[in-house]
């Protein structure tokens, strides 16, 4: 299969709330993450900051479970842990959250920001985070900033960290001077990789001042306003893209981009906003596609009409799925996402095919159950299920991997087929067995 | 409040895990917030469980808190009994559902189900894993040993016990089992039940037929074996054979316990650790100092062989685990130092750059510590990862265990001294890093790893240079070595960020 070149459509036309076809809405146990996950890409991306989980055992052992061999290099992150003496009201908890900052401070003096991270159990007590964050922030003004937000459970799923984090760092984003002309603001953290190639892009279409929410050292806040115009790089920041937009900035509404035609219809939004004309953004972008429909060529013989099935983990399902039917022409079974926004999603659902089962929420049993029956090629999933669908004999792609490698734009679109390729041809070459 | 970036245990939800994963026809419903979940992965990556654990979770979230989270605890039981069809169910609440006013154990009694239902109280803010193990297998057995089971007379049959303590994530539990399985064949004794470790629920209700216990863990068996003892009048057998003098002791211990002759199992022994240790290359690790940390059992056991059977210096010992303070505190009196008793990590790292060891024995976290402070160690106790759930058969107790503690404390030390020396020779003209390994002189390699042979060598452009610096270091290597010949075949003479990226779409695959 070959990638044909598509049709790009006119700037505004994929705000139109696409009603998704066919969704399924479940509710029930859920075999996902919470929020705190996000903490482990976003301390590596913005080097200057701290996050302190206020929480219990259990959210260290999730953060340290989930970082792996990372948690050893001197993490920016840590777990202040509630103890019998806090939940009995015998401590006082600012006094006690002071102290441990005090502490962290003291040995990391390197530190510009710090987030205090709300927790299930810090939620379920109604510690008031916010509270303690004025108070440190006027403590360490202008050293430190301080700021807080919730990563709990029970308020967001795995990637949403990532949204609560940065929506939480919006009010503080000056505004733009009144001399500012017109600026291009990604959104969402990216590998340093993936962030230059783009920039790369951007500048040789003169697209440009590029500024990136988040940034790698807290000094470098980008300025939002009315002539602010917004890229989502990642499809779960809709709260923060909100904020943005309160502030004052333009999203431009686009696909992800994920594989050829999500890239170059991203790029094309923004260089549609700037004026740039047809044959000047083709010259621009051609040497990279063609790289990439090259690069894909290797994979499609592999994917090509293979049925795949993604469980809820991150909301890049619903982009990825686009990918991989309509450039890997994978056939989709079910699709399921977290948590499903219409509106930000709506360039990628008209993109889906319209035979496409997709779902949000879960029941994991349930889904299980239709994932089992349908019998699909490719099942991704993450890790709690992914060797024990592997035991019955399902091939699976573990999804946490999409999350933490460079997958976006032109260069690494081969990558990101070679992600879900490599467990087939896995599974080709074993000569092992029962 | 209490900092944390590492945790040695995790909460005591956990050990209930540990165990009701650990057993057949068992399954628990945990009354826990969404994302409490994550604890599945621990059995299916870091154990490689096939299965995913016999857990259900009522996985709330805001929206449902208020009235609305009992009754989805309850529809979630019952869901979970329909589905599982267990044979026994464990109900409890993880650290937010504690902090909630339902009550799990209540909610599942008025379901009235046919089949025995465990609440487990699981205090999150006071206790940790080891102790929920053990206080989830002492509530099993408690419930469920039938107290008319006892044992047949001893006319006719062999004697036969119980080896408690196995579990799910416990460390070398699984060749442990095995390995003490067959001593006690070797002495004759059966092992009527292993538990939790692959005992059923109808399984426990005959626990009461063994002659006595064996405690292999005390950290999870003891509160079950302490009951089974005041209710059954089954002795415990505390030896734990971790060890080649420890193995021997435990011999001796069964033999009475049991009434055997243990002559055979001794004369037996087949271990190749005494000789080892006692051959002229083991000379030099006398009185090599070494720092111990880990799990009171682990940390005891591992003291005793490192100075009664390899001729170390114990530098320092201590645990992680309060429950067993005071014995990690009578060991350490045994070698004149002071025990350390803590679990923060910050505290075991600063007495080890302090002591300044040769030997680091410890958990996973020690491991680390000890690479950054380049000293050679090796892991003996849990929390470890899953490079310590290893394919092959590598216990810890009994005569392999033995053989196994020898081969895995000594290599890193080699591995020191190899290093030391390679070090010290570096500059030897015949002995430098551009000089490769002797046996393999025909393969010099071209310092900077292996290049593609031409005679027209590619230039990097400065910014591909700069782009190939970003790749992570495993792959560097590669990177450049497939580039470079992607442009020696197509005639190019300097490789720009376009040609490093034409290479990588030209290889993809």
């Amino acid at each position: 299969m070959t990638v044909e070149p598509i049709a790009l459509r006119k700037k505004g036309s994929f705000d139109v709330p696409v009603p998704p076809p066919n969704i399924l809405r479940e509710r029930g146990q859920q075999q996902m993450f919470c929020g705190l996950a996000g903490i482990i890409w976003l301390h590596r991306k913005m080097t200057d900051a701290f996050f302190l989980v206020i929480g219990s055992r259990t959210c260290a052992h999730f953060l340290q479970s989930a970082a792996g061999v990372m948690i050893f290099a001197e993490p920016r992150f840590a777990t202040a842990i509630l103890e019998e003496r806090d939940l009995t009201g015998l401590a006082d908890p600012e006094d006690e959250i002071e102290a441990i900052v005090a502490r962290i401070i003291e040995r990391r003096p390197d530190i510009r920001q710090l987030f205090l991270v709300g927790s299930c159990p810090s939620e379920v007590i109604k510690l008031d985070l916010s509270r303690s964050a004025k108070r440190l922030s006027a403590k360490y003004f202008p050293q430190i900033v301080v700021r807080q937000y919730t990563a709990s459970g029970l308020e967001t799923t795995f990637t949403q960290g990532e949204d609560a984090c940065l929506a939480a760092i919006v009010p503080d984003l000056p505004a733009e001077k009144p001399h500012d002309g017109r600026s291009l603001l990604i959104l969402g953290s990216l590998p340093d990789i993936v962030e230059e190639q783009f920039r790369r892009l951007f500048d040789a279409l003169g697209i440009g001042p590029v500024t990136l929410l988040p940034q790698s050292r807290s000094a470098d806040l980008p300025r939002v306003g009315p002539r602010t115009h917004l890229l989502l790089a990642q499809p779960f920041l809709a709260e923060t893209a909100r904020c943005l937009e309160q502030r004052g900035a333009n999203r431009l509404p686009a696909p992800f981009p994920f594989g050829v035609e999500g890239t170059t219809l991203w790029l094309k939004a923004a260089a549609d906003a700037w004026g740039i004309d047809e044959d000047r953004f083709e010259q621009v972008i051609a040497p990279a596609r063609d790289r990439a429909r090259r690069a894909l060529a290797h994979h499609q013989r592999r994917l090509r009409d293979k049925r795949l099935f993604f469980f809820p983990d991150s909301q890049l399902e619903i982009p990825l799925a686009r990918f991989l039917s309509r450039e890997l022409g994978m056939t989709l079974l079910e699709v399921g996402t977290p948590y499903l926004h219409s509106g930000l999603l709506a360039a990628e659902l008209s993109l889906l095919p319209p035979t496409t089962r997709l779902s949000e929420g879960q029941d994991v049993e349930r889904q299980l159950e239709r994932c089992r029956a349908s019998r699909p090629d490719l099942v991704v999933c993450g890790l709690g299920l992914a060797n024990p669908l592997e035991a019955e004999g399902l091939t699976t792609k573990w999804s946490i991997e999409l999350t933490f490698s460079p997958i976006h734009g032109f260069e690494h679109a081969g990558d990101l087929a070679e992600l879900f390729s490599r467990p087939l041809a896995r599974r080709d070459l074993l000569k092992v067995g029962p | 409040m209490k900092l944390a970036i590492w945790t040695y245990e995790g909460p005591p939800h956990i050990g209930a895990m540990r165990v009701a994963t650990a057993m057949n026809g068992v399954h628990c419903v945990l009354h826990a917030p969404q994302g409490d979940s994550y604890a599945d992965l621990l059995f299916t990556m870091i154990e490689r469980n096939r299965q995913r654990p016999p857990v259900t979770y009522s996985s709330f979230q805001a929206r449902n808190l208020g009235q609305d989270v009992a009754a989805l605890f309850k529809t979630t039981l019952s869901q979970a009994y329909e589905r599982f069809q267990p044979q026994l169910l464990l109900v409890g609440a993880s650290c937010t559902a504690e902090l909630l006013q339902d009550d799990p154990g209540g909610l599942a009694r008025a379901l009235k189900l046919p089949i025995p239902v465990i609440a487990l109280d699981l205090p999150a803010s006071s206790k940790k894993e080891n102790w929920g193990a053990a206080e989830t297998f002492y509530q099993i057995v408690r419930h469920l040993a039938d107290i008319d089971v006892r044992p047949t007379p001893r006319i006719g049959r062999r004697p036969c016990c119980n080896l408690l303590g196995p579990a799910g994530l416990g460390f070398r539990h699984r060749d442990d089992a095995a390995e003490v399985t067959k001593l006690l064949a070797m002495m004759g004794v059966d092992v009527a039940l292993c538990a939790p470790m692959g005992a059923s629920p109808a399984d426990i209700a005959r626990i009461g037929r063994a002659d006595f216990n064996v405690v292999l863990y005390p950290e999870i068996a003891d509160p079950a074996a302490r009951w089974l003892e005041r209710t059954f009048h089954q002795p415990i057998v505390r030896t734990v054979p971790l060890g080649h003098g420890a193995t021997r002791d435990f011999i001796t211990e069964i033999a009475r316990v049991a009434d055997v002759d243990p002559a055979p199992a001794l004369l037996a022994d087949p271990s190749r650790m005494p000789w080892w240790t006692q051959s002229v290359d083991s000379t030099y690790l006398t009185g090599k100092r070494v720092f111990i940390f880990g799990d009171a059992t682990h940390a005891i056991a591992a003291a005793r062989v490192a100075h009664d059977e390899l001729g170390f210096q114990i530098a320092g010992l201590g645990t992680y685990n309060r429950e067993f303070a005071r014995e990690v505190h009578a060991a350490a009196n045994l070698y004149g130092i002071e025990a350390l008793i803590t679990d923060d990590h910050l505290d075991v790292e600063a007495r080890i750059a302090q002591l300044q060891p040769e030997l680091v024995l410890g958990t996973q976290m020690e491991r680390h510590i000890a690479k950054r402070l380049g000293i050679a160690a090796a892991v003996i106790s849990a929390p470890v990862h899953v490079e310590d759930f290893p394919a092959r058969y590598s216990p810890q107790m009994g005569f392999e265990g033995a053989n196994v503690l020898f081969d895995s404390w000594v290599h890193p030390l080699m591995k020191g001294l190899e290093d030391h020396l390679l070090t010290m020779f570096r500059d030897d003209f015949e002995f430098n890093d551009a000089s490769g390994p002797s046996h393999l002189s025909q393969h010099r390699p071209v310092a900077g790893g292996p290049r593609p042979s031409s005679d027209v060598r590619p230039v990097w452009a400065a910014e591909a240079e700069r782009e190939l610096g970003k790749i992570p270091f495993f792959v560097r290597g590669k990177a450049r070595r497939n580039t470079e010949q992607f442009a020696i075949d197509r005639g190019v003479a300097i490789i720009t960020l376009g040609t490093l990226y034409d290479a990588k779409s030209h290889l993809a695959g």
